[in-house]
């Protein structure tokens, strides 16, 4: 049993030491009436320094990590997260700079090189992704996704548009419909037809004048391209909608094709998948959003502009602006680490993330064929989604594969989605990882099959090598213990 | 290639296995007039070179002035130990906890950072943590929308304005009324409160100690606001909680807050980390992760996310917020160093700060010209009022090494001369005297 920090404990220890006052600090009274003050200070641990280290390096030891395991979550883009990265965005002038300074008056001037990092990263991401500009304020893909809905609510506003539709694919994020209601809009959901791509005859009976914007995911979540995608596009637009680009699977495009290009308006990126910097656990990520030029307008305050002289600046006086959806300039720690990948991947390099990163997930889809159901029959992209209806019918659900999977030190692929999919099998393996890893893992969802066929019962127990077993998710809901 | 581990002849093998000829084979779903033949970016460089660069561009950035800046945003000491921890990267470099067996490790942090904030703000659940204290605060006022089914909030001016504008920010498509409560002499004004206060009101959002430093105890105001049926949220400065009463004891429903002076560095806006607790009721209209105990297959403790169908995964665009993500990382940075500090610890540097900061007050009000502003007590910001603009003082400043604090003509009108000075426990009395020194020269 893991002992929580607050049960080790120990009235009077301590783990920090503090500057002691001088005498004249110590002379001055706190004038802070009593009424204001607290009881008793909040009930926090009392342990030392090597308690705190200790504790968390072992809860350390119950995670699976990209550094430690194969990790082909779909969707996720787990690929490896380089070191350099952490180690510049640690450096002094990075991270002990105060974000209110260049709202001084002359303070621009004090945080050029930060200005620098933000600015350049905005170019190349606009060049990546044939957008015309692009804001870095977002804090993660979904509110990158709720940031260019509002965008695309403030440009329909600005032109007169009565638009209260927003239309998403059943294969779509769950972020998709949520930032899209939570922004004010009717959701309709459009099914899928056999070949995994949005039902195309659906998609143009549910569009009409009313439609403000249309999300997609290209390649979509199944990891399907849709060769009619420009077709899509120039039916959108053909009722003044918008076409927004879901970027999470960009991966599978860098340096191949564009979303502008392809007739995207407005789009949001995961940094924390596409551009290598970590997961964190659950974050921080960055989700920049990027648009056409006839959105520019209405982009979140504040925004980069290059002076005649070439130096940078923030610009906060814009009337159209949709106003701060960031209290600062984004997660510049997190943008720091992307812009260092971009450095050392140059234009070559992103052109072999993709080719890499489509072969492995083919690679895998063509070795695991004959052992899964594959429910879209063809070539995928930067992941490949199976169906473990086969296994299930034998009591064996993807839920079991996953839980086998761990059981071999390996993370599972995402289960359970693209909800189009019954019993999902979402495997996305990214460029990083080796052939031999690849055929380990694949070899170990051979044997998982086989083990499904010869004994479906000896799955109930898995994982038996982890920290802790099966967890009782009822109990959980039931209990409602969120606290020590 | 950097970070890519297959040889061509490996690839050449795959290719073989899958059945094409060549890696462009595998892009035959794009349209031809859509494929790119290549980039316009720069080459890319080596590790080396990559390091150089940026060391390049983080030498051009003043971190090296003495910083009396705050708003809401503190430079605070960090413990070696909190860097120790958040750079394990079984930590960072794994993902969101949905497989608990091979993720109790995040989990069992979370849960602690759950605890860890509920300890502090005097709530009963806190989330698993929010972008940021501005993303928080906007998330607060959803759910109290939700919980009252009413439409009209009331903002206190002396919230973060920041803050402020956010919030409009992000309701502009929705139809939410809010009112503003102008401060009466810098504290919360109980008169204008009381009159706008109305059973249509869902919120009043109120913040301690406010932008401009002022400590307060909204007691009064929280039963004001529950007797009309409305929910009070309070944005509240973590460190100061370990001096202050917290809002918890003060009524409030929803408290949220900026966690960065929690062993995050400023990293010039981010990542930082919004907290937010609220009492058990409102549980299921919450936004956010949450981690809950449970037990193992053996009977043994283990953590798991829980409630996830209020999420948007689930319940997509019924979900009680589009929130995928948490800060999991930066909350470990949290509880890390709520951890190392303690009970004791805290309280320590609370009353460290406070004391600090009234020095200083002595030190700069002693200058001719300079007053300090007299308005309630201050935590470790406190405004001062100049005989000249102050966006022109702190610019001179800059130039005598010192970010000398932060003009509230920007967003304040009317307060032209006025400078908020935040003074932290990494400031020496040294620092002090010569900030006044400086101060005393430039006007």
């Amino acid at each position: 049993m893991s002992a929580l920090i607050f049960e080790k404990s120990a009235p009077g220890r301590r783990g920090y030491t503090l500057p002691k006052p001088t005498a004249a600090e110590q002379a001055c009274r706190l004038r802070i009436p009593a009424r204001y003050f607290a009881d008793a200070p909040p009930e926090l641990p009392e342990v030392s320094e090597l308690d705190v280290v200790r504790h968390f390096t072992n809860l350390s030891h119950r995670n699976f990590c990209v550094d430690g395991q194969f990790y082909p979550l779909g969707s996720c883009t787990m690929k490896y997260n380089p070191k350099i990265n952490e180690h510049v965005a640690a450096l002094d002038g990075f991270s002990s700079l105060h974000p209110l300074l260049p709202q001084l008056r002359g303070g621009g001037m004090l945080t050029q090189g930060a200005l620098e990092v933000l600015y350049q990263t905005e170019r190349w991401l606009c060049e990546i992704c044939g957008m015309d500009a692009f804001s870095l304020q977002p804090m993660a893909g979904a509110h990158g996704e709720l940031t260019g809905i509002m965008l695309i609510a403030a440009y329909h506003r600005a032109q007169g548009h009565r638009k209260t539709k927003v239309l998403v694919p059943d294969s779509a994020h769950g972020t998709n419909p949520s930032s899209a209601a939570i922004a004010g809009y009717e959701v309709v959901s459009i099914p899928s037809g056999a070949d995994g791509e949005m039902d195309f005859a659906r998609f143009e009976a549910a569009l009409g004048d009313d439609v403000a914007a249309v999300m997609l995911t290209c390649p979509n979540t199944a990891g399907l391209f849709n060769p009619r995608i420009h077709e899509l596009a120039d039916r959108v637009h053909a009722h003044d909608a918008l076409l927004y680009y879901d970027g999470a699977n960009l991966n599978a495009l860098l340096g191949r094709c564009r979303p502008g290009d392809l007739g995207f308006d407005v789009m949001h990126l995961n940094l924390h998948k596409t551009f290598s910097t970590p997961h964190g656990g659950g974050g921080p990520g960055a989700g920049p959003v990027g648009v056409k030029a006839r959105l520019i307008p209405f982009l979140p305050t504040s925004v980069i502009i290059k002076r005649q002289d070439g130096t940078l600046a923030l610009e906060y006086d814009r009337a159209q602006s949709i106003g701060y959806v960031a209290p600062f300039y984004g997660n510049f720690a997190i943008i720091v680490r992307a812009y260092t990948y971009l450095l050392m991947l140059g234009r070559e390099g992103l052109r072999k993330v993709s080719a890499n990163a489509v072969l492995n997930a083919n690679y895998v889809q063509a070795r695991l064929r004959a052992h899964y159901d594959l429910p879209y029959d063809r070539r995928c992209m930067h992941e490949c989604v199976f169906s473990a209806a086969r296994q299930a019918a034998q009591g064996v659900h993807a839920l079991d594969i996953a839980k086998a999977l761990i059981d071999r030190g390996l993370h599972p692929p995402t289960v359970y989605f693209p909800l189009i999919v019954k019993e999902a099998l979402m495997i996305e393996p990214t460029e990083t990882e080796s052939k031999e890893d690849l055929d380990r893992f694949i070899d170990a969802m051979i044997e998982i099959a086989a083990q499904a066929e010869r004994d479906p019962a000896s799955f109930a127990d898995l994982p038996r090598t982890t920290p802790v077993s099966r967890v009782d998710e009822r109990k959980a809901a039931r209990d409602m213990r969120f606290t020590a | 290639m950097p970070f890519i581990a297959n040889t061509d002849e490996q690839r050449r093998a795959m290719l073989a296995t899958v059945g094409v000829s060549s890696l462009d084979d595998l892009f035959a779903d794009i349209p031809p007039a859509y494929r790119l033949a290549g980039l316009n970016l720069p080459e890319g460089l080596s590790e080396s070179e990559a390091y150089d660069r940026l060391h390049e561009l983080s030498r051009r950035n003043a971190v090296q002035l003495v910083c009396f800046l705050g708003g809401g945003f503190y430079d605070h000491f960090i413990p070696a130990a909190v860097d120790a921890i958040a750079s394990r990267s079984e930590f960072y470099t794994a993902y969101t906890p949905y497989q608990p067996e091979a993720s109790q490790g995040t989990l069992q942090a979370i849960f602690e950072y759950q605890s860890a904030i509920c300890r502090l703000t005097g709530l009963e659940v806190a989330n698993a943590s929010l972008y940021d204290g501005g993303t928080a605060l906007y998330e607060a006022a959803m759910m109290a929308l939700r919980i009252t089914g009413r439409n009209k909030i009331l903002l206190d001016s002396g919230v973060n304005p920041i803050y402020r504008n956010m919030l409009h920010g992000y309701t502009r498509n929705l139809s939410i009324e809010f009112s503003e409560i102008e401060t009466a002499h810098g504290q919360s004004d109980r008169a204008r409160i009381a009159a706008a206060l109305d059973t249509e009101t869902a919120a009043i959002i109120l913040q301690n100690p406010n932008f401009f430093g002022a400590v307060d105890d909204f007691s009064d105001i929280v039963e004001l606001a529950h007797a009309r049926g409305c929910l009070a949220l309070v944005s509240a400065y973590p460190i100061a909680l370990g001096l202050l009463k917290c809002p918890g004891r003060m009524g409030a429903d929803i408290v949220t807050g900026e966690g960065q002076s929690l062993g995050l560095p400023l990293s010039f806006g981010g990542p930082y980390l919004g907290f937010m607790a609220t009492r058990r009721q409102h549980v299921r209209r919450m936004p956010g992760r949450l981690v809950g105990l449970t037990e193992d297959r053996l009977g043994r403790r283990s953590f798991v996310l829980a409630l996830q169908a209020r999420e948007q995964h689930i319940r997509r665009e019924k979900a009680t917020s589009n929130i995928c993500t948490n800060e999991a990382l930066c909350a470990l940075r949290a509880v890390t160093y709520l951890a190392l500090l303690g009970k004791q610890g805290l309280a320590e540097v609370a009353a460290l700060c406070a004391r600090k900061a009234e020095y200083a007050k002595t030190r700069l009000g002693a200058i001719p010209g300079v007053a300090v502003k007299k308005s309630a007590p201050t935590f470790n910001e406190f405004t001062l009022e100049l005989p000249r603009d102050a966006g022109e003082v702190v610019s001179r400043l800059i130039d005598k090494g010192f970010a000398a604090g932060f003009p509230l003509g920007r967003y304040y009108r009317g307060m032209e001369n006025y400078l908020l000075v935040a003074v932290t426990e990494k400031r020496t009395r040294e620092e002090i005297g010569r900030f006044a020194e400086a101060l005393e020269s430039v006007l």
